[in-house]
């Protein structure tokens, strides 16, 4: 397939706008690490990655994508909306009452949520179930299961990671968005994950490292994974930067855990424009 | 003497045994089911089923968190799932995973809470299911079964099978004495009056059944006809049932082998308070953790004996008015 990365950037952009009017809107929200995720659900879902059908959301042939961050949910559901999970109008209701667009991802709520997520380091093992599945059924579908960086300290990852090498989940891939931040502060200072690459090859993963914001690269590597056709599950760390696209996010990693007030939003909305 | 003896029930087989061969049974007719091992199948019995269906046997290790995770996955491509390892471990280990991933997501998990209760006994408090009923009482949606001999054992099994989202199976190591018959009816959620009793009500699950048949048969030596219950069915309550006890007997004591702090009798008692107050009384384990013992000595040792029961009987109905002699 032939991609157009212009095409993709446009739509990044306009991901990156739907999730700041979302969380400015619901003045709540994780919308740093929505932007750090940014290049990566577009490769996934715009760039010939994923095989979806929004008309038919549980499709058993499908592949399956886990947001295991969960706090990045305001992109997931605006990627959703924009592939036609759901209509686009939705987006607003985020985060209010009778809204199926929760704070975090609950499973059975959306179309396209294939996970309840928001406790971190849950996502892996979820998807490494389906995997298995795949795998038992003799179904060629694939996994890819989005980490958050912090979340890798979770002990669960790195049993679901051992798990994965044991039953040769070769179907199964893990990105990791290494955005080098968690809530309180950079990881190499609250919790180094380092050394990260070998932590995985330790645990008998295919590695890939990539950076998460460059679209084309993404694209490439994400294919060459799935062309390879491994025994071993493979992991994609992506280094990406988080608040990826308004500068002042970028610099200031206290926007974890809030939206973007209505005038810095407005900033942030010509940065994005911009860029 | 021996739990059921009183009330004349037949000696049973411990009741991992019973449950690995219902599980193997319906692993047999249906094909959708895969057995998740926490790496305890020898001592759960569930490894009955890798030694005759080895492919839809996984053992996951000794990692519950993931254990569950992987369960969701198997069950939103349309396996029926069956978790199996220690009450304990199961719950404590992965309850933020059941939480999230079984009871929020509505999940076809099946999960089975091995060695409930005290009386596993020598291993000790460590590996001791006592608070797993409340534990996983907390977590809506979830269904809960307690069978109480083989043959509600089977239903259990069978009945998860054919219900659609979570359900959390209580097995124990004990053998349990016999109270049903072959071919008795159940249904989730509908409770069985095993005695027909109007002076007072003794609801009881699992182990406490055969007590609350044995304490049956003590306080009918006395002239005392108490109805029996089995409250085989923790979520959903079978409110009807409990509220006619209630109302018609006038007194009602609740056994269970779980801690009384947020186990079965405080649910019952929610709903006698609610609809039909009367005076009730609870066998129960304290808020202590019990020792590494002989699992009758336990029994004993925590008061959850027929004996104990039936002077909870007594009590109840000196509250009601009725002198017992």
């Amino acid at each position: 397939m032939v991609r157009d990365i212009p095409e993709l950037r446009r739509i990044a952009k306009e991901l990156r706008l739907d999730v700041l009017e979302m969380t400015t809107k619901a003045a709540s929200g994780h919308p740093s690490s929505c932007f750090s995720a940014v290049e990566i659900m577009v490769a996934l879902y715009f760039g010939g990655i994923l095989s979806y059908n929004p008309r038919d959301p549980f499709w058993e042939g499908r592949d399956r994508f886990i947001l295991s961050k969960g706090h990045a949910a305001p992109l997931l559901y605006a990627v959703l909306a924009r592939a036609g999970f759901f209509p686009r109008e939705q987006l607003w209701t985020l985060r209010t009452l009778h809204s199926p667009l929760q704070g975090h991802p609950v499973y059975r709520l959306l179309p396209g949520v294939e996970a309840t997520t928001g406790s971190l380091g849950q996502g892996l093992s979820i998807g490494l179930g389906h995997a298995l599945a795949g795998k038992m059924k003799g179904q060629s579908f694939r996994v890819y299961v989005l980490l958050g960086d912090g979340e890798c300290q979770e002990g669960q990852v790195w049993e679901a990671a051992m798990a994965a090498a044991h039953f040769q989940a070769g179907n199964l891939t893990a990105i990791v968005d290494y955005n080098k931040f968690q809530e309180t502060g950079p990881i190499a200072r609250e919790m180094n994950l380092e050394p990260f690459r070998k932590k995985w090859e330790a645990f008998g993963w295919w590695v890939e490292e990539v950076d998460g914001h460059d679209l084309g690269a993404l694209c490439e590597v994400l294919q060459q994974i799935k062309a390879a056709q491994r025994t071993q599950p493979s992991v994609l760390i992506a280094h990406t930067v988080k608040g990826k696209g308004v500068s002042f996010v970028e610099q200031d990693f206290t926007f974890h855990g809030r939206a973007l007030t209505e005038e810095q939003a407005k900033r942030a909305r010509e940065e994005i424009l911009c860029g | 003497m021996r739990i059921g003896e009183r009330a004349g029930l037949k000696p049973g087989r411990p009741m991992r045994d019973v449950f690995g061969e219902a599980l193997l049974a319906v692993c047999e007719k249906d094909p959708r089911i895969i057995v998740l091992d926490g790496d305890l199948g020898n001592s759960t019995k569930a490894d009955l089923v890798r030694r005759r269906f080895p492919e839809r046997f996984l053992n996951m290790g000794i990692a519950e968190s993931n254990l569950v995770g992987v369960a969701c996955g198997l069950s939103a491509c349309g396996f029926i799932p069956f978790v199996v390892s220690f009450s304990s471990f199961l719950l404590c280990n992965a309850y933020d995973q059941i939480r999230l991933g079984v009871a929020m997501s509505r999940a076809n998990v099946k999960l089975v809470g091995s060695h409930g209760g005290i009386t596993l006994g020598k291993d000790g408090p460590t590996q001791m299911g006592i608070e797993d009923l409340a534990l996983v009482g907390g977590l809506p949606t979830v269904a809960i079964l307690v069978p109480c001999d083989r043959v509600s054992m089977h239903w259990a099994v069978q009945a998860a099978v054919e219900w659609t989202g979570p359900m959390f199976i209580r097995s124990s190591r004990y053998a349990m004495p016999e109270v049903y018959e072959d071919g008795t009816s159940f249904a989730v959620g509908k409770a069985n009056v095993l005695r027909e009793g109007k002076d007072l009500t003794i609801v009881a699950c699992g182990l406490m059944v055969g007590c609350a048949l044995d304490a049956w048969a003590m306080l009918r030596e006395e002239g005392i006809e108490a109805r029996v219950i089995d409250l085989h069915t923790i979520r959903p309550l079978d409110r009807d049932t409990l509220v006619q006890a209630a109302r018609e007997t006038r007194a009602l004591v609740v056994a269970e082998e779980h801690l009384l702090h947020g186990g079965v009798g405080a649910n019952v008692a929610r709903i006698v308070a609610e609809e039909a107050p009367c005076p009730m009384r609870f066998v129960g384990l304290a808020d202590v953790y019990p020792d590494s013992a002989d699992a009758d000595d336990l029994l004993r040792e925590c008061g959850l004996t027929s004996e104990v029961l039936f002077q909870k009987c007594r009590e109840v109905l000196e509250l009601k008015g009725r002198i017992v002699k």
